[in-house]
């Protein structure tokens, strides 16, 4: 009798037998999802290099993917991923990382490479909090929400960062959530093949450090509040901004063509050097 | 690729230039910076001549993101480097320390400003001395070089690459506005007589679970990406396999020790100095610009009859304390010479003041360097 072993297990670091995730952590899913993406393209982890931050969604490739993995410093993924694309223009390079890493601290490496349109593929785990250092606001936190660092209801703005990426110029954006895995799927599949700058947000419930504390509950609660709050792209273009209030428009929401930057260093590198280009 | 990597011949060049073209010679591919005085002719320099032999400068958002594209290009197998000002440093420092935790190889040129903050941008001091090795978090050691010369700029930008490959770390050349702005001659040789260094990587094939790619006091191979190596790179503390360790202090012990160590170990190979004080009983130590006032003045004085002697720091970081001790032990009299107001002179005292009596000049004027004349007044007040 031969055992049973789940199809993505052969992309398991061998010596990593264990998750750091809490339980009913989002992670999981988005996981399946890019393994998923990258086992329907054909490819294998080889062909790819990560790069992740600070915060939970950094490990997600670090330890558990059996592959090379850069694991940063807070902010600065998108900014080494950069070095290493050009380093390796050959190679896939994706860079997994959360709301706190992306538009927090690094807020500027993302909106610069994204107006770069170096290829990469940059997925942001969006649960709206610092899970990692214990439930503190981000710049995703909805106004009103209490926080251990606004424990009288945050009093700021949030980002929408699907749309700062996309007013920075990034050739494919897509957002999902946690209850859409196989159009997540879909979308990280088209995001690996893009030459250009990819960015996925993923609505990712944070049950311990946001569920808990906000009242929305534990991560079935959350997941159901997900799903009926999300409207796809096409369907919110028809509603008002007062009707989109608290909706998240999911969907693929940028999908152009523009110059990519590591070719056009060649061209350049062409040009200088007395070819054509 | 129609041009030559290495540019032989002799010429009349910028500190700066001379950096970039030193940097160039010794094998670098990938650059990145943020515009800033009075570093930008390298910048500048690299642009221009790197694409031209099939390199890459890139003009990065900040200081941070240029020393991250520069870490995560050396990963890649490429020799890497920055180049900025003090100002810079300060925001590279938290990914300098990231470098030194994952040992990836890359130089770092400071050329330096008058500081503290944006100061005075023009003119040279030699203000990020201990910055250098105290700036980033925790205990760790640097390597760093101070060129005194635009040939100099040259010279010590291939030997900061070759100290970077050959112990993976980042090397930093300690320069200022003056040495970097300076206009000498200048000789390039050719492509043969120039030593260059490349890192060691592990043997292709080798089974990614038993490979030791860190934390070994002689320098592991570095498991670059793209090669099937499944690196797992991270700063946290990590074991010789690259596994991350959260739990046990000895971990973090091993961790600290051994990097470290990885330096201090290999002190006497990357100890660079020029000793001219045999028979002195004053002896001038100075690095850098500074060095330059110092040669003169003990020329000077030798020509009144008093024997002062000098020595040159090249080698900074990691400090070289034999050297200080060998120089002190001969000595009756140590006067120590920077442009600042005695970042390295408490160093230096350590060693030396068990065996001969040290004293400080900084210059008169901070920012510019001390008059050969001062020093010979400092030499009569403290040879009787």
């Amino acid at each position: 009798m031969s055992e049973i072993v789940h199809p993505l297990h052969r992309f398991r670091r061998p010596s990593v037998t264990s998750t750091t995730n809490c339980p009913g952590c989002g992670n999981g899913i988005v996981v399946q999802s890019i393994l998923r993406a990258i086992d329907e393209l054909g490819m294998g982890l080889d062909d790819f290099v990560f790069v992740s931050g600070i915060g939970c969604a950094a490990w997600i490739p670090s330890p558990f993917f059996n592959a090379d993995v850069l694991h940063t410093t807070h902010g600065r993924p998108i900014a080494f991923a950069l070095g290493i694309k050009v380093g390796l223009p050959e190679k896939k390079v994706m860079v997994t990382s959360g709301d706190g890493d992306l538009a927090a601290i690094g807020g500027n490496h993302l909106i610069q490479n994204a107006r770069r349109n170096v290829e990469m593929v940059a997925i942001c785990l969006n649960n709206g909090i610092y899970g990692m250092t214990g439930g503190q606001a981000a710049p995703t936190t909805p106004i009103g929400v209490k926080t251990t660092t606004t424990p009288y209801g945050a009093f700021e703005n949030s980002f929408d960062i699907s749309r700062l990426v996309i007013a920075a110029g990034a050739s494919f954006v897509a957002r999902w959530t946690t209850v859409h895995p196989r159009q997540l799927t879909g979308s990280l599949k088209k995001a690996i093949q893009k030459k250009g700058f990819s960015f996925i947000e993923v609505f990712s419930h944070c049950p311990i450090q946001f569920g808990r504390k906000t009242g929305v509950g534990n991560a079935i609660q959350m997941m159901e509040d997900y799903r009926k709050r999300s409207i796809l792209a096409k369907e919110a273009a028809k509603l008002s901004p007062e009707e989109l209030q608290d909706r998240i428009v999911v969907g693929e929401l940028v999908d152009i063509e523009k110059p990519e930057m590591v070719e056009e260093i060649e061209k350049m590198k062409k040009r200088a050097s007395g070819g054509n280009g | 690729m129609s041009e030559k990597r290495v540019l032989t011949g002799r010429y009349f060049m910028m500190g700066n230039v001379a950096c970039a073209e030193g940097a160039i010679a010794a094998g670098c591919e990938f650059t990145a910076g943020y515009p800033i005085t009075p570093a930008t002719e390298i910048a500048n320099q690299l642009a221009e001549r790197l694409p031209r032999v099939g390199g890459t400068f890139l003009q990065m958002e900040d200081e941070i993101s240029s020393i991250a594209a520069v870490i995560g290009a050396s990963w890649t197998g490429k020799k890497s480097m920055t180049v900025t000002s003090g100002p810079g440093i300060s925001l590279m420092l938290e990914n300098i320390g990231f470098a030194i935790g994952v040992e990836t190889p890359c130089v770092i040129v400071n050329v330096q400003r008058g500081a503290p903050s944006t100061g005075m941008p023009t003119i040279g001091i030699q203000g990020d001395m201990v910055q250098a090795k105290r700036g980033s978090h925790g205990d760790y050691e640097i390597i760093a070089l101070c060129p005194s010369s635009p040939q100099e700029m040259f010279n010590h930008t291939i030997i900061a690459f070759n100290y970077a490959e050959r112990y993976r770390t980042p090397v930093f050349i300690l320069s200022d506005a003056f040495v970097g702005h300076m206009r000498e001659e200048v000789i390039i040789p050719e492509p043969e007589k120039i030593n260059t260094v490349y890192r060691k990587i592990p043997e292709p094939g080798m089974d990614p679970q038993t490979m030791r790619g860190f934390l070994d006091e002689d320098v592991a191979p570095m498991p670059i990406f793209g090669r099937g190596y499944k690196a797992h790179v991270t700063s946290s503390c990590h074991d010789e396999y690259g596994k991350r360790n959260l739990i046990d202090l000895s971990a973090l012990d091993n961790y600290v020790r051994k990097l470290s160590n990885k330096i201090l170990k290999h002190r006497d190979e990357i100890t660079l100095v020029e000793r001219d004080y045999e028979g002195a009983e004053t002896v001038l130590v100075s690095y850098g610009a500074v060095a330059r006032a110092a040669a003169m003045a003990a020329s000077r004085a030798k020509e009144e009859g008093i024997p002062v002697g000098t020595l040159r720091l090249i080698t900074v970081w990691p400090f070289p304390e034999e050297e200080i001790e060998k120089m002190a032990r001969q000595a009756k009299h140590v006067i120590v010479l920077e442009n600042n107001l005695g970042q390295i002179y408490p160093y230096i005292k350590a060693e030396a003041a068990h065996f001969s009596e040290v004293s400080f000049l900084p210059p008169r004027v901070i920012g510019q360097i001390q008059d050969p004349e001062d020093i010979l007044r400092k030499i009569r007040e403290v040879t009787p």
